[in-house]
């Protein structure tokens, strides 16, 4: 049903998506809580920061990316000369583009729904004894739940679809880089490629609206289950 | 047991406060806004004071000189609060466990309550497996309380936890706290504007009134005062009197319950001889007589002589009389004019058994 070269990019831009959201995760709590719950100088500028992607255009975002973690960036030397990780043409490069890309709608969705807990539960929580580390754990972070469910989903239909940023930091490298989204535009560079950019454009709306009413689902059965609604 | 002295600053309102608390429950009243939540916060270590000291059972728990300010899990008191704040996402059984788990290793097992005793004294067992989001609000406060007293705390905070219920609800719940102090031996601290509530739970009473303590000392005595009348409350003033089941007349299902005074008969209660309690008398249903009067249908007559007569504007004064106890009765000034009462006046106070209704007796 599907071609080999269809699976092969299916299969990358899954296993892209899931590494960015997945390494993604523990700081976009870590930021969402800074944003939702503390006061400190610089504040404004984080928040800046963090939804910069969300205005930047990716290939902007994508040249930044090669200038920093590009074998001679600031970083991408470092990372070679003493992980020997390199991450241009590779998939952990698709991955981090994505992640940086995707990054702002999860730490937004954790958030809102950090700042929709109420704070009386965690004076409560004090008042019998626990520590605010165990209040976080306790009460704050499983009463986020539907939030960081809705930001992990959401970020990761976005990860499927990241483009710009990919391309131009990552490159389009068959079986490395060459993601859903890549795949189709190469198909595309190709005279009569249609049919199979047709097929690859099928295969990522189906991917998204899956993604999408599986998000909505659970993040309702969530909700019911930790009796907010 | 608990001795408070603070000053402190919530936004341009100053509290001053110095109180004591003995075992026992003791009532912190007064209106809205007269700075009690603030108190109890600070109590609890949620505000901070300016200056002063906190001590609860021989620890330290504030104290501005020394530089000591314990964080509220450190404080180990335990706080009901007005809206029960039970954690959503758990089971009833959940919450009741959450602060008993955190109770720290050295704590005495004499000193931690016993966790079915819990369940049975406020009747739980039934919604152990329950969301708080399906239960009432009676039932929810009763698993708050239950959830405090778990961990183990030195003293219990109650800030108005009856506010939010409506009154079959409060008649409900109020038992359940009067078992508390009589079973778990704790000492509470209880938030009200509520006279009735206090009369019936407290043993001391602390009034406050614009972030300072005006009164303190035991129910009956604050009550009684008139220069306190204005806070304590007017409609439904009233003395307090401490009485002790003497006999059972079940043949006329009425009940005799002695006080310093003398003897009073009221409708049937059912206690057995020699349980104490405390009656409201309201002012109210208190009558004056200069003679003793006969062939009436009154059954509670007592002699007494006129200590303070109040002022007010409208057609009524409210007189304190000495019978032993103190009473208050409240008579039109026609009547005290032309019997011409005035402190010194021997009286007789008639107080009808029909009066004293089962909601004012605890």
């Amino acid at each position: 049903m599907l071609s080999p070269l269809e699976i092969e990019a299916l299969a990358l831009s899954l296993k892209v998506a899931l590494w960015a959201v997945a390494c993604s995760l523990l700081p976009g709590i870590a930021i969402a809580w800074l944003l939702a719950r503390r006061e400190f100088p610089g504040k404004a500028l984080v928040d800046g920061i963090v939804h910069l992607p969300l205005v930047l255009p990716p290939v902007a975002l994508g040249y930044m990316l090669l200038v920093l973690f590009g074998r001679n960036g600031a970083i991408g030397a470092w990372l070679y000369d003493w992980f020997g990780i390199n991450l241009v043409f590779s998939w952990r490069g698709a991955a981090l583009a994505a992640a940086v890309m995707a990054f702002p709608l999860l730490v937004r969705a954790v958030r809102l729904s950090m700042e929709t807990v109420d704070r009386r539960l965690e004076t409560a929580a004090q008042t019998l004894g626990a520590r605010p580390a165990w209040v976080f754990l306790t009460i704050t972070l499983p009463l986020t739940t539907p939030g960081i469910l809705t930001g992990v989903l959401l970020s990761f239909i976005r990860c499927l679809g990241e483009f710009g940023a990919t391309i131009t930091f990552a490159a389009n490298v068959p079986g490395e880089t060459r993601t859903l989204p890549l795949a189709l535009y190469t198909a595309l560079q190709v005279p009569g490629g249609e049919a199979g950019a047709t097929r690859l454009a099928i295969i990522s709306v189906i991917l998204a609206i899956f993604a999408l009413i599986a998000s909505q689902y659970l993040a309702k059965q969530l909700s019911r289950r930790i009796g907010l609604h | 047991m608990l001795k408070l002295d603070i000053t402190a600053q919530v936004g341009d309102f100053n509290i001053t406060a110095a109180f004591g608390a003995d075992a026992g429950i003791t009532a912190l009243f007064g209106p809205s806004g007269a700075g009690k939540t603030s108190l109890v916060n600070m109590l609890a270590g949620l505000q901070r004071p300016s200056q002063g000291r906190i001590v609860v059972q021989d620890t330290v728990l504030f104290d501005s000189t020394l530089g000591i300010n314990l964080a509220p899990e450190q404080r180990r008191l335990g706080y009901v609060f007005q809206e029960s704040r039970l954690f959503p996402h758990m089971t009833v059984a959940n919450n009741l466990s959450y602060g008993e788990r955190l109770v720290p290793g050295g704590i005495d097992r004499a000193d931690r309550v016993d966790r079915d005793e819990v369940v049975d004294v406020l009747a739980l067992a039934a919604l152990l497996q329950r969301r708080p989001n399906t239960l009432s609000g009676g039932e929810r406060q009763r698993v708050a309380i239950g959830r405090a007293l778990l961990a183990a705390p030195r003293l219990l905070l109650m800030d108005e936890p009856l506010a939010n219920l409506d009154a079959p609800r409060r008649a409900e719940i109020l038992p359940f706290i009067e078992r508390l102090r009589r079973q778990f031996d704790i000492s509470i601290v209880y938030v009200s504007h509520n006279m009735d509530e206090i009369v019936r739970l407290a043993d001391q009473l602390v009034v406050m009134a614009d972030g300072a303590v005006v009164a303190q000392g035991p129910v009956d005595e604050i009550t009684a005062r008139l220069d306190l009348r204005a806070l304590t409350g007017r409609w439904d003033a009233g003395a307090v009197l401490s009485t002790t089941v003497a006999e059972q007349d079940a043949a006329d299902a009425l009940t005799k319950l002695s006080f310093e005074g003398g003897d009073l008969w009221l409708p049937q209660l059912d206690l057995p001889i020699g349980a104490t309690l405390r009656i409201r008398v309201r002012a109210r249903d208190v009558s004056l007589a200069l003679t003793p009067p006969a062939q009436i249908s009154v059954l509670n007559v007592f002699p007494g002589i006129v200590l303070e007569v109040g002022e007010d504007d409208g057609p009524q004064v409210d007189v304190l009389v000495d019978i032993g106890s103190h009473l208050w009765a409240r008579i039109t000034k026609r009547s005290q004019r032309e019997l011409d009462i005035k402190p010194g006046t021997k009286v007789h106070a008639l107080i009808k058994a029909m009066a004293v209704d089962r909601n004012h007796v605890s």
